[in-house]
């Protein structure tokens, strides 16, 4: 028995060099991924710029001022180098605007997805775990969530509530859940039905403690995949509700406003709605290309990864 | 004579994260019209790979280079794929896989798929298709060909869904055809029939026939030569009684020591240490090294040279002469229960009516998993469950553990009712090892924190204490400290497998209940855990309910055997005797199916 004892021991020693962990595999997955790199840069240049707007933004972005109104940005005609890219309606700093205009979105973005999420998930891991009438009366939920015309729910919640930053948030957060219960009810139900699973049964454990303990963390890179997607989903309502007036009220500079805003003078002013557009689509394209790249990152070998 | 296939110098490269594995590296074969040949191998060692790629079926990204690639002539390697796809993949060379169940499209008829490659080739006209595929189900044994047809693949079991793939092969007359792993999935009784199927096919049309299996014993009773590959290389070859009789290489010889046997006196396994390298650079030396009991210095210097046996039987070793086998045999450590100990687990008339409905509105029906099954378990001893799928034993073993409660019966603990006793005090009782280590492990959670985790629930909250456990639960199971933080992905199966019963043992249950402990481990890592069993039998006095559909690892293990069919205990009796002088026909069956050669080995003779 001990000469195989050992013999083992010098097997195993030189046989598995490259065996990682699924973290190692997962950060070197990440670092060869062009798309995420490129997305997540973006996601966390704006995070940047949100955090330290006071200090980025050369005016005050409340400031008025009547005699530079609608000043062009400083490549045009007309444009000066003290408003770089120009001011509004009622002269404000336009390049001050947007960088505080990142704290609406990103705020918004991450309060929002992560009410979906919760939602979401807590529903999706029930319905998946327990199945039975718990799954029905979920299933029906999320039939009923998606026959709902979403906008005009959250216009008319809007109109009644009153508008806020915070009434905002949580109106498009419990309106964005059904991708997190439609991945995690199905992948609670595939874990459910594996047999580490039937082990912790059978170690005593209790649904609570398998769902902790088991299932969560299996659910993870799932649920971060969604959360991102959904960010990006998110940021998009909110500049939908702004530029329809029942989101963020004025004079708070928020993307989706601002283009509201500039709406009127699109046509001979157009910078005032493309210079919004454009950050809006950096940042969905950002939290979108970080998505797509973390699905690709966590799924490829299904559970070995 | 030309040989019909000719290949040499085969080499296939997979590229993954951490470089490219070197899947299958120089390997020569030549088939004659009519001629079958097994290739045998553990997982990993390239058996498939060497037909995949054959066939042009490799995974996207993998490159295979051969210095010649011929067949009947042609050269397939100056063969654009568009000229293969018509002319070779098909109708000369055929191919079925493993997976009867994923094989066949479930949305079109057995008859459509039969007749829709003859017929879209414009080879036959639909009638003509038709009527020959109607022959062809009949040969291969399909009752009511006629009406199979018009059926589904989901209307057929596996053992006859591998028989329309066989049919279906056979519509374009191949020359060649390779079966990779074709009864793996089934039962060992369809097994015998499906084989003897292929075998008579051969002769009947003369057609090449290229086997592939990871059981030496099985394969080289079919074909009338026998490739053995190891690590992507192969390594023996020669006429298959010669290779099965007179093994040569080192691993050959420690593969059919590793299997166990039906007959004779069960006695410890020569495990092969270790687990099938996986080969990310080319070793200098032989593969095998690393776990040759025979190794010598200049074995991992350089590649080991062909020796050559009579009748084309051939090697790789570094050793001139083939080592002598002369093995002991060791005598099994466990024992046996004592003649009045007491019953620790017993089920009493246990019946499982499964109901399902169609549809929400149509009418239930009930399915009958369990018909009165009564089964006891008495302290220290190996009860053996033995069945095929669909016989009711995994279903019996989720009662006993308390996963599952009967629609009527009794379980009892130690004298006490299952329904009495809490999920810890049950837990505390009876622990599971399942089948599969990969899904029996928690991907994200930590070695350490699996073993422990059965502690935790219990209510154990001292990491100290708990720690000692796991180590110990580790050294049980001969699993190196290192592992410790190591998460199952980084593990080999047979590994986790016995991370699955350091789990299993780490609050130091009364009894294990094993289902197919072993059948998705390869046969060397097989004859590890197996003997790890035997260790904790007698360390432990550990009481096991071991559930197989394999008479030839009851024969290894079990005290006491029963025997299921369609959810009834058809045969129960000491070991011994039921697979010495079984008493149903169906138990008689079982034990004819199981794998009988004689393991000690003629000395195989060298040529000078």
């Amino acid at each position: 028995m001990s000469d195989t004892e050992i013999t083992f021991a010098i097997v195993e020693a030189d046989s598995e060099p490259e065996a990682l962990t699924p973290g190692q595999v997962f950060r070197r997955r990440m670092a060869s991924h062009t798309g995420f790199l490129i997305g997540a840069g973006l996601i966390a240049v704006i995070a940047l710029v949100a955090i330290f707007a006071p200090l980025l933004a050369p005016h005050d972005p409340f400031q008025q001022s009547l005699s530079t109104r609608m000043l062009p940005p400083v490549w045009s005609e007309g444009g000066t180098w003290d408003h770089l890219l120009g001011t509004d309606q009622n002269g404000r700093d336009y390049l001050s605007r947007l960088i505080y205009g990142t704290r609406v979105s990103i705020t918004i973005g991450l309060g929002a997805a992560t009410i979906g999420l919760l939602i979401g998930v807590t529903l999706g891991v029930l319905a998946g775990y327990f199945g039975g009438w718990i799954d029905h009366m979920v299933s029906f939920l999320l039939t009923a969530q998606l026959a709902l015309p979403g906008l005009l729910l959250a216009m008319a919640l809007v109109f009644i509530i009153g508008p806020s930053i915070w009434v905002v948030i949580g109106i498009i957060g419990v309106l964005h859940w059904t991708y997190y219960l439609v991945v995690t009810r199905s992948a609670t139900q595939r874990i459910r039905s594996l047999d580490f699973v039937a082990a912790a049964t059978a170690s005593g454990a209790g649904p609570r403690q398998i769902i902790w303990h088991e299932v969560l963390p299996n659910l993870a890179s799932q649920i971060i995949v969604i959360f991102t997607f959904e960010l990006g989903i998110a940021i998009l309502a909110e500049a939908s509700l702004s530029f329809l007036g029942v989101g963020i009220q004025p004079p708070t500079p928020s993307w989706g406003l601002m283009i509201a805003e500039g709406k009127q003078a699109m046509f001979y002013r157009p910078w005032l709605v493309v210079l919004p557009g454009i950050c809006l689509f950096l940042l969905v394209i950002g939290a979108n290309l970080m998505g797509d790249g973390l699905r690709d990152v966590t799924t490829p070998e299904g559970r070995n990864g | 004579m030309m040989s019909l296939l000719e290949i040499r110098g085969l080499s296939v490269a997979l590229p993954l994260p951490s470089g490219a594995l070197h899947a299958v590296r120089d390997v020569d074969l030549t088939l004659d019209r009519g001629q079958s040949i097994g290739i045998v191998g553990e997982s990993g060692s390239g058996k498939s790979m060497t037909a995949l790629a054959l066939m042009r079926l490799l995974p996207r990204g993998a490159r295979s280079t051969a210095s010649r690639l011929e067949f009947d002539g042609i050269d397939l390697g100056a063969l654009e794929d568009s000229a293969f796809a018509r002319e070779i993949a098909g109708p000369r060379i055929g191919m079925i896989f493993q997976e009867p169940m994923t094989s066949l499209n479930p949305v079109y008829t057995i008859g459509r798929q039969m007749t829709e490659a003859a017929v879209s080739r414009g080879l036959l006209s639909t009638s003509v298709a038709r009527k020959k595929a109607l022959h062809l189900l009949d040969r291969v044994g399909i009752p009511d060909p006629q009406m199979r047809l018009g059926q589904f693949p989901h209307q057929m079991s596996g053992g006859q869904r591998q028989r329309v793939m066989i049919a279906m092969t056979l519509m374009l007359d191949p020359e060649l055809l390779i079966a990779d792993e074709p009864t793996t999935a089934l039962d060992v009784t369809v097994q015998a029939q499906i084989l003897d199927l292929l075998d008579d096919l051969r002769r009947e049309r003369d057609m090449a026939l290229i086997l592939i299996s990871h059981d030496l014993a099985v394969v080289a009773e079919r074909t009338d030569t026998v490739a053995v590959m190891y690590g992507g290389e192969m390594i023996e070859w020669g006429i298959a009684d010669d290779v099965l009789h007179a093994p040569a290489h080192p691993y050959t010889q420690a593969l059919l020591h590793a299997i166990p046997q039906v007959g004779a006196t069960p006695s410890r396994l020569a495990a092969i240490p270790g687990t099938v390298p996986s080969l990310m650079r080319a070793p200098k030396g032989c593969v095998f090294a690393p776990r040759c009991e025979h190794r010598r210095e200049d074995c991992v210097a350089s590649r080991p040279p062909l020796r050559a046996g009579m009748r084309d039987h051939a090697w790789r070793c570094m050793l001139k002469a083939p080592p002598q086998t002369s093995r002991e045999m060791e005598p099994l450590h466990g024992h046996g229960a004592a003649e009045d100990a007491d019953i620790v687990l017993a089920a009493r008339d246990i019946t499982q009516v499964f109901t399902t409905r169609k549809a929400l509105f149509a009418p239930k029906r009930d399915i009958t998993a369990l018909k009165g099954v009564s089964l006891e378990l008495h302290r220290g001893e190996t009860l053996a469950l033995i069945g095929e799928s669909g016989s009711g034993k995994s279903t019996l073993a989720r009662i006993l553990l308390g996963l599952a409660q009967p629609t009527s019966g009794k379980v009892t603990m130690l004298g006490r009712p299952i329904v009495e006793l809490s999920p810890i005090e049950r837990a505390s009782f009876v622990q599971p090892v399942f089948q599969d280590p990969y899904s029996s492990l928690n991907p994200r959670r930590r070695l350490s924190e699996i073993i422990a985790r059965p502690l935790w629930l219990r209510g154990d909250r001292n990491a100290a204490t708990r720690d000692a456990a796991v180590a110990e639960a580790m050294d049980l199971v001969r699993l190196p400290k290192r592992l410790l933080h190591a998460f199952p992905s980084q593990l080999s199966g047979g590994q986790r497998q016995r991370v699955a019963i350091a789990r299993a043992l780490v609050t130091r249950p009364r009894a294990l209940v094993c289902d197919e402990p072993t059948s998705a481990l390869d046969v060397s890592v097989q004859a590890q855990i197996l003997n790890l069993i035997d260790d904790l039998r007698a360390g432990m006095g550990l009481t096991c309910l071991i559930i197989t559909h394999d008479m030839a690892v009851v024969h290894q293990v079990a005290d006491r055997v029963a025997v299921m069919l369609e959810g009834r205990i058809v045969e129960e009796g000491p070991a011994r005797r039921v697979l010495t002088a079984p008493e149903s026909d169906y138990t008689r069956r079982l034990v004819a199916a199981a794998p009988r050669f004689e393991a000690n080995f003629l000395q195989p003779e060298v040529a000078q």
